[in-house]
């Protein structure tokens, strides 16, 4: 009984430890403290839990740890901040996974219906949660192909997978047992909708999955909590799933679509846009560079692109020499830019980018009209003006950043090819838009050097 | 009772974090998002008391247990490691470094 006293003292204080972490870490200032803070709950946490008489036998559980703080050392040692994407994705997984074998070995305890049903739902969210984030991180190492794969029938297909895991999840609670052939049904038929439901969803929807994932890691772990009759997994475990989803309510937001549109849809198969004819105006970077030294104000619009041309880094450079030269010089970011919430962010100040210069799309579209020019790298549907004109375009009403506003904007783009939608984008015709062909790295390294002399 | 009480706690938990997380800069929404993950490793816990339940236990039920403490301690370690090294690199003109 003082045992049981004590460790929900030490699970309260961590607990508090987890809330101040979190609240802290909404603001860049604190941000660092924050994370830290809540690090301190989670050791606060493990201490106590370890010290409890419930822990009969330590070797088995050093193994484990020693396993996990090896390679968890050595990834986040070692990971580039452009593969953070598949880094997170990957700790989503994990931690699903851990909830599900922590109700798995729940079943070998005394099992009341409660339990059991406990069970089956952090066995389904850990598994989906596992699979789930096993297929994303595959799309986004390109370890398989990033495009959704739809194919006739799949919904007749998941609807026959729900049902006979609702069936299994049944028979198992009405018989609960760590052996019962309805759990390994249960827990392979959660694995397997949890492959299906991430397959038919494409690279440019990543940062919803993610997050969508990340809440269901929470939310995996509440279940286990319940499991377990473990306070702190509920607490720490709910905490989570709320941030995860309002993480994900952004995305879709920053969208214009709904969560189910989203994971059920496939993309770019309903409308087909307006089609765009026009001229395109090319420019030398030679060129470009005129223009760039003449302007009073620059806005660097980045996408994905810049992630996968490594362009950072560059750009950064470019960026302060421009404003050695007195020009303003800001960072334009749209909340779905990259494959993950916040991608851009993080990349940018990898390079050094001061984080007062990013600017968010709201904040910077009132002003866009009186910005010289706007540089787009390696973004295209977030800066696609048909989202506002065009009412047969896929991405009719997503909010964009209204480039074409600028006075003059500079599209630096591997070739005329359309963005992941697969529809045209009008900027590139517009009569204020000049395109810089090319690889974005080496069309910014042509304008440093240019710069310079 | 006893599932009521929970039920209270994981209710007044989801309404804290909405309320937590419901005004956070796009800036950093990366950091946030692994740094709650790190904190999703909270089933770290429930891994231990799984894997160090003793002799006691059946074999099956120990080896399950220390896969989910390898699993979770890689979550807990390396997000925590992962979230700070990001926000390392978040910096504002004029601080140092």
């Amino acid at each position: 009984m003082l045992d049981h006293l004590y460790i929900n003292a030490a699970y309260i204080v961590a607990a508090a430890f987890f809330i101040f972490g979190l609240k802290l870490l909404g603001k860049p200032v604190t941000a660092r403290k924050g994370n830290l803070f809540s690090a301190v709950g989670m050791l606060i946490a493990i201490i106590a839990t370890l010290l409890s008489n419930q822990i009969l036998d330590w070797n088995w559980i050093l193994l484990g740890v020693a396993i996990g703080i090896v390679i968890g050392v050595a990834a986040s040692r070692l990971i580039a901040m452009t593969a953070m994407p598949e880094m997170v994705a990957v700790f989503n997984g994990l931690g699903g996974g851990a909830s599900l074998l922590v109700g798995w070995v729940a079943l070998f305890g005394t099992v009341n219906l409660f339990v059991a049903i406990t069970v089956v739902l952090s066995i389904l969210i850990g598994g989906m949660t596992f699979s789930g984030s096993a297929i994303a991180w595959g799309k986004l190492s390109e370890a398989i192909t990033s495009r959704a794969l739809v194919f006739a029938g799949q919904r007749f297909v998941n609807s026959g997978i729900l049902i006979a895991l609702i069936t299994c999840a049944v028979m198992f609670v009405l018989e609960p047992a760590h052996n019962s052939p309805y759990l390994y049904a249960v827990i392979g038929l959660a694995c397997l909708l949890g492959i299906m439901a991430v397959i038919p969803i494409g690279g440019a929807d990543m940062p919803v999955v993610i997050s969508l994932l990340n809440s269901y890691s929470g939310l995996a772990a509440c279940a286990a909590g319940f499991a377990i009759n473990n306070v702190i997994l509920i607490v720490a475990g709910s905490l989570v799933g709320a941030a995860g989803f309002i993480l994900t309510n952004v995305m879709c937001k920053a969208m214009n679509r709904s969560l189910p549109n989203v994971l059920f849809s496939g993309f770019g198969a309903a409308k087909a846009a307006t089609e765009v004819d026009g001229e395109v105006h090319p420019i030398s970077a030679e060129d470009a560079t005129l223009i760039l030294e003449a302007a009073s104000s620059v806005a660097f619009v980045p996408g994905y692109g810049m992630a996968v041309a490594q362009a950072q880094h560059v750009l950064c450079e470019l960026g302060e020499l421009l404003e050695s030269n007195g020009t303003e010089v800001s960072y334009a970011i749209h909340p779905v830019a990259g494959r993950m919430p916040g991608h851009m962010n993080v990349l940018l100040a990898e390079a050094n980018v001061s984080y007062d210069q990013l600017i968010e799309m709201d904040d910077i579209n009132p002003r866009l009209d009186s910005i010289d020019v706007a540089v787009v790298i390696g973004a295209n549907d977030v800066v696609n003006p048909a989202a506002r004109t065009d009412e047969n375009s896929p991405i009719y009403g997503m909010p964009i950043i209204n480039v074409d506003e600028a006075k003059t904007v500079f599209v630096l783009k591997r070739t005329m090819a359309s963005g992941f939608a697969g529809i045209d984008n009008p900027l590139f015709f517009g009569s204020n838009t000049r395109m810089l062909f090319g690889d974005a790295k080496t069309s910014i390294s042509a304008m440093i050097s240019e710069f310079k002399t | 009772m006893e599932a009521i009480l929970l039920g209270l706690i994981l209710l007044l938990s989801i309404f804290l974090g909405f309320e937590l997380i419901s005004k956070v800069p796009a800036t950093i929404h990366t950091p946030l998002m692994s740094g709650a993950n790190a904190i999703s490793g909270i089933t770290l816990v429930g891994a231990l008391l799984a894997a160090g339940a003793g002799a006691a236990s059946p074999r099956l039920a120990i080896l399950l247990g220390v896969i989910a403490v390898a699993f979770a301690t890689i979550n807990v370690v390396g997000g925590y490691l992962v979230t700070d090294r990001m926000l390392g690199m978040f910096k504002k003109r004029g601080d140092n470094g």
